[in-house]
């Protein structure tokens, strides 16, 4: 008998964990000089340390601590003033070394928080996160398994290696158990990552593309019936590659855990991973027995022992927190709540920001963001950011509607043809020919023959029918090619036929 | 020879063709070789005879051919760590000993024999044969790098490289009659050292002679940005020390718990009397205590094994090296299993599953968390001991060199060989071992180890070379002169 989430909700109460792993945007790996850059031709990236020959040593990529730090810092966290590395053992081809170095007791932050902020049924709602730890690893490689249905090891034929990932620095961020959001535990789930999301972006450490993986969440969840506090069997769901999937993983796995309890059945410990179509959850690795990975400290790595100094610098250097950073700029823009929240939620605020920045109007640089270049966006199935218009050439566009070299309308033919790759909004405007129609004699002529050609239309006009001149004034758009300021028709129309407004 | 090649008196390609035509005459019967690098020898001999040639302003060494352990990699030429799951294994970078070798103009001959992946003490263990001491073929040269010091005995090579994880520098130097030396931890990079137990690992220089060691120890020592334990600080002068021998004064510790007991007659014996050589000389000989060196041994046979068996994962079939039951159809799971049961030898395998059981959950604290508490403990000893003395000594051995065979079924019998060395190694700081004369009753080398304080090599030097001094006045000649000379092929 499937439940609802309302009724799941009324009966139990979930718990939370989520890890976050995001890889950093170092130039290098973390343990050698290769480089991270992402795409490149499979196993050119790679030396004799990230692929683990005899003799070839780590050594820790000190921007990389900087950035962890700077994390660390960000969530409130104490940084330790002495860490180390620790070897995690385990065989898997694409690891080279058949072990990671991570950091297990010893990690460089721990107990830190971050409040964020969801809307309830009795409004705005804010839940503090508690951060257990933020700790430094290295990634693996990436095995393509060819032949066989699932795209799994299991039933390949062979497998393709590729270094190019093993050795870039990934930051895990664990957080402690999130007991107490109740029904909200989805939104809770969606608004820490989306916050988090944030604030490393403040940080420029990483390009927290989550459809890229260079931001991955693995969300656990528990259930226990309300009044309880004993800790529910959990599961860990992987593979949630958007905010809106954290969400409906959290949600779905909420249900499904019920249903199981509902029957008096038990639930699994183990992985599971998430299916962006269906919703559902599929079992992966069972927990049951836990793996002895046999952590010791890494021997070829002296421990990290930041300087309290460099750590009140990156303090001090730290960016406002977005959350705070978002109040200031919509009182700033006199924006209402929905609007900002319409920009948020389409990952346009950075770049109405710096539209404004290069002097574009708020209002106006926040139209062209939200309405047009989403909507491109969304047509091309691509994130906005990815296009190939910037925001200075937003407030270029901006500015050539103000100075009247530009209509709304053939604005949005200069935004295509930027986003077409055509070049700057000065070199669309001159390679498509636009311009506004502004000789008078042109467009006189032009109404001339529309009257002609409508005249019972222009008839109706001159009998005081105004509202019948948008037909007139569509026609005199479409026999200029868009290029004349409709407003303008309009007058000359109406003063053509004897009319005022 | 260093002197030689300055003067012009020799080309460096002559005195390197000289040591490969003995090498091809003798290394048959003495085995200390896995690979000769004729061509690259002599091309990078005449490549320094021609900078000499130029008035280039060379190293001391320069020209001066070196045998090289196989545990380090050099580019392009084949590098095993005497195992079988590196067979034909050619690095495609260097080792930064090579680096800083070949920065020095010294000879790079050719790749020597080890215990594989340098566990043994008596290169038994190497996958490609064992190597035979050449002052009885019978015998063993000691591990694990029997092949450097059997060299340097059988004058197959004036210099090698060796590497001393619980004494595998020191432990042949004694049994072949040469010196050998295991700097401070940190002081020579271990980037391109194949890895046994990394924060035991350290390379460093195998001689004849104190002062050549130390002309060596410069070449390859000093901070490498490569490896993260490298020290940054200026290499002690090592040279200078090997030079003076000036030991007036200077404070000697012997160690009470490495004496006695279990340490054969004639070894005692040699060491009773370098002692005394040493205080004519004017140092003043006291005894020290180490109460913990006791443990050193179990504690080393917890973390050594513990760190190679994650060191030694590597090796999986994946990227080099041997592979094994690639048929169509076969998992890599089972290619892995395969190569490493085919690979690895008898003591490595034992190794990794002590090091695995080590760390394993539930027993990590009492095995490997224990062993690094003694190793507090030992370190703690030696600081408490060097507060009354400069150097500490002992003998290097309990014993002479052992037959081949001996002690090959026996493991515990075998560690207990570098019962004296493995402190030193444990609390990472330097020790040399060099000749002090034969044991009576076998006419064996028994070898003299000098302990010096972690970033004090030098202290070593200086002791040695007073030593060294007063033995060659005994002795009259050195005491590889004594040697029986190898009938040769």
């Amino acid at each position: 008998m499937a439940l609802t989430f309302d009724e799941v909700v009324t009966k139990y109460e979930p718990v939370l964990g989520l890890e976050v792993h995001v890889e950093l945007n170092t130039e290098s790996k973390m343990f050698c000089p290769c480089s991270t850059t992402f795409g490149a031709e499979p196993n050119t990236q790679t030396c004799p340390i990230c692929l683990a020959l005899p003799g070839a040593l780590p050594t820790v990529n000190e921007k990389a601590i900087e950035s962890t730090i700077k994390i660390g810092l960000a969530l409130n966290c104490s940084i330790a003033a002495f860490s180390r590395f620790a070897r995690k053992n385990y065989f898997y081809p694409d690891m080279p070394k058949n072990f990671q170095i991570s950091q297990y007791d010893e990690p460089i932050c721990t107990n830190g928080y971050i409040d964020v902020e969801i809307e309830s049924d009795q409004g705005p709602k804010v839940f503090r996160i508690e951060i257990e730890r933020v700790h430094m690893e290295e990634d693996t490689g990436k095995s393509l398994h060819v032949g066989g249905a699932t795209g799994r090891i299991h039933g390949a034929q062979y497998s393709l290696l590729d270094y190019n990932r093993a050795g870039i620095p990934l930051v895990e961020i664990v957080t402690k158990i999130v007991p107490g959001t109740g029904k909200y535990a989805p939104q809770v789930a969606k608004a820490y990552v989306s916050e988090l999301r944030d604030i490393l972006r403040s940080l420029d450490v990483s390009d927290v593309r989550m459809e890229q993986g260079s931001l991955r969440c693995d969300a656990n969840v528990s259930l226990r019936p309300i009044g309880s506090q004993i800790l529910g069997t959990r599961s860990e769901t992987k593979n949630v590659n958007s905010l809106r999937s954290v969400e409906r993983a959290i949600r779905g796995e909420m249900i499904r855990h019920a249903e199981l309890l509902n029957k008096g059945e038990r639930i699994v410990q183990e992985t599971r991973h998430f299916q962006e179509e269906s919703g559902l959850t599929r079992s992966g690795r069972s927990k049951e027995q836990a793996e002895d990975y046999r952590y010791f400290p890494e021997p070829d790595l002296v421990p990290v022992a930041p300087d309290a100094q460099w750590i009140q610098t990156l303090r001090d250097g730290l960016p406002e927190r977005p959350s705070i950073h978002r109040k200031r700029l919509q009182e700033a823009w006199a924006v209402p709540d929905k609007e900002m929240a319409a920009m948020i939620n389409a990952d346009v605020l950075n770049l109405v920001e710096a539209s404004v920045a290069l002097g574009a109007d708020p209002t106006k640089a926040r139209g062209w963001w939200l309405g047009e270049i989403s909507r491109i966006a969304n047509d091309k199935d691509v994130a906005i950011s990815d296009l190939s218009i910037t925001p200075g050439d937003v407030a270029e566009i901006v500015a050539f509607v103000n100075s009247g070299e530009l209509t709304d309308k053939l604005a949005r033919q200069v935004i295509e043809g930027v986003i077409a790759g055509e070049g700057t909004p000065a070199a669309v405007i001159a390679g498509r020919g636009i311009k506004v129609v502004n000789d008078e004699g042109a467009l006189i002529s032009a109404i001339e023959k529309v009257c002609a050609e409508q005249p019972e239309t222009a008839q109706k006009i001159r009998n005081g029918h105004l509202p019948a001149a948008g037909a007139l004034i569509g026609a005199v758009m479409k026999e200029t090619k868009g290029q004349a300021d409709a407003a303008r028709v309009r007058s000359l129309l109406l003063a053509h036929l004897g009319q005022a407004e | 020879m260093a002197r030689a090649l300055r003067a012009g008196e020799i080309t460096s390609v002559a005195l390197t063709q000289a040591h490969l035509d003995r090498i091809a005459s003798v290394d048959a019967d003495v085995h200390a070789f896995l690979f000769v690098d004729i061509q690259g020898a002599l091309a990078q001999a005449a490549a320094t005879d021609a900078k000499r040639a130029a008035g280039e302003r060379l190293s001391p060494l320069a020209g001066v051919p070196l045998a090289l352990k196989d545990v380090m990699t050099q580019k392009g030429v084949p590098t095993t760590a005497g195992s079988k799951i590196l067979e034909g294994w050619r690095p495609p970078y260097d080792s930064t000993v090579v680096a800083n070798l070949r920065a020095n103009d010294i000879v790079i001959m050719g790749k020597t024999n080890m215990d594989e992946f340098a566990m043994g003490s008596s290169t038994e263990n190497s996958a490609f044969g064992p190597t035979h001491n050449p002052w009885d073929l019978s015998r063993i040269p000691g591990g694990s790098g029997g092949g450097s010091s059997a060299a340097l005995a059988a004058f197959e090579a004036p210099l090698a490289i060796g590497t001393d994880t619980g004494g595998s520098i020191r432990q042949p130097a004694a049994v072949t009659g040469t010196v050998g030396v295991k700097p401070t931890y940190g002081a020579v990079s271990r980037f391109g050292l194949i890895a046994f137990s990394s924060s035991l690992d350290q390379a460093g220089p195998c001689a004849r002679n104190v002062l050549d060691a130390a002309l060596l120890h410069e070449a390859i020592a000093g901070y490498d940005a490569r490896d993260s334990t490298s020290i940054n600080a200026p290499v002690p002068q090592v040279v200078t020390a090997a030079k003076s021998g000036d030991v007036k004064g200077l404070k000697i510790g012997v160690v009470k718990e490495l004496n006695g007991d279990g340490y054969q007659s004639g070894v005692r014996t040699r060491f009773e009397e370098s002692l005394e050589l040493l205080a004519k000389a004017g140092a003043e000989i006291i005894e020290v205590s180490a109460p913990n060196f006791e443990y050193a041994l179990a504690a080393y046979y917890l973390i050594a094994p513990s760190e190679c068996s994650s060191n030694l994962a590597r090796f999986d079939a994946m990227r080099y090296g041997l592979r094994v039951g690639d048929s169509e159809g076969a998992s890599a799971e089972s290619v892995m299993k395969l190569t490493r049961e085919a690979g690895f030898g008898r003591e490595v395998k034992r190794r990794i599953i002590l090091g695995t059981y080590a760390l394993s959950s539930g027993y990590y604290d009492a095995y490997y968390g224990s062993a690094q508490k003694v190793r507090t403990l030992i370190t703690q000893d030696f600081d408490k001991a060097f507060q009354k003395c400069d150097v500490m000594v002992s003998p290097t051995c309990p014993t002479t060199a052992f037959t081949i065979g001996e002690k090959s079924d026996d493991p515990i019998a075998m560690y207990l060989n570098d019962i004296a060395t493995i402190p030193v190694n444990m609390a990472g700081i330097g020790g040399m071992s060099l000749p002090a004369g034969l044991a009576p009753e076998d006419g064996l080398p028994v070898g003299f180890q000098i302990m010096a304080p972690a970033m004090a090599d030098e202290r070593m030097y200086l002791v040695g070379a007073a030593l060294e001094a007063a033995l060659l006045t005994k002795w009259g000649a050195p005491l590889l002169s004594k040697i029986p000379e190898l009938s040769g092929r």
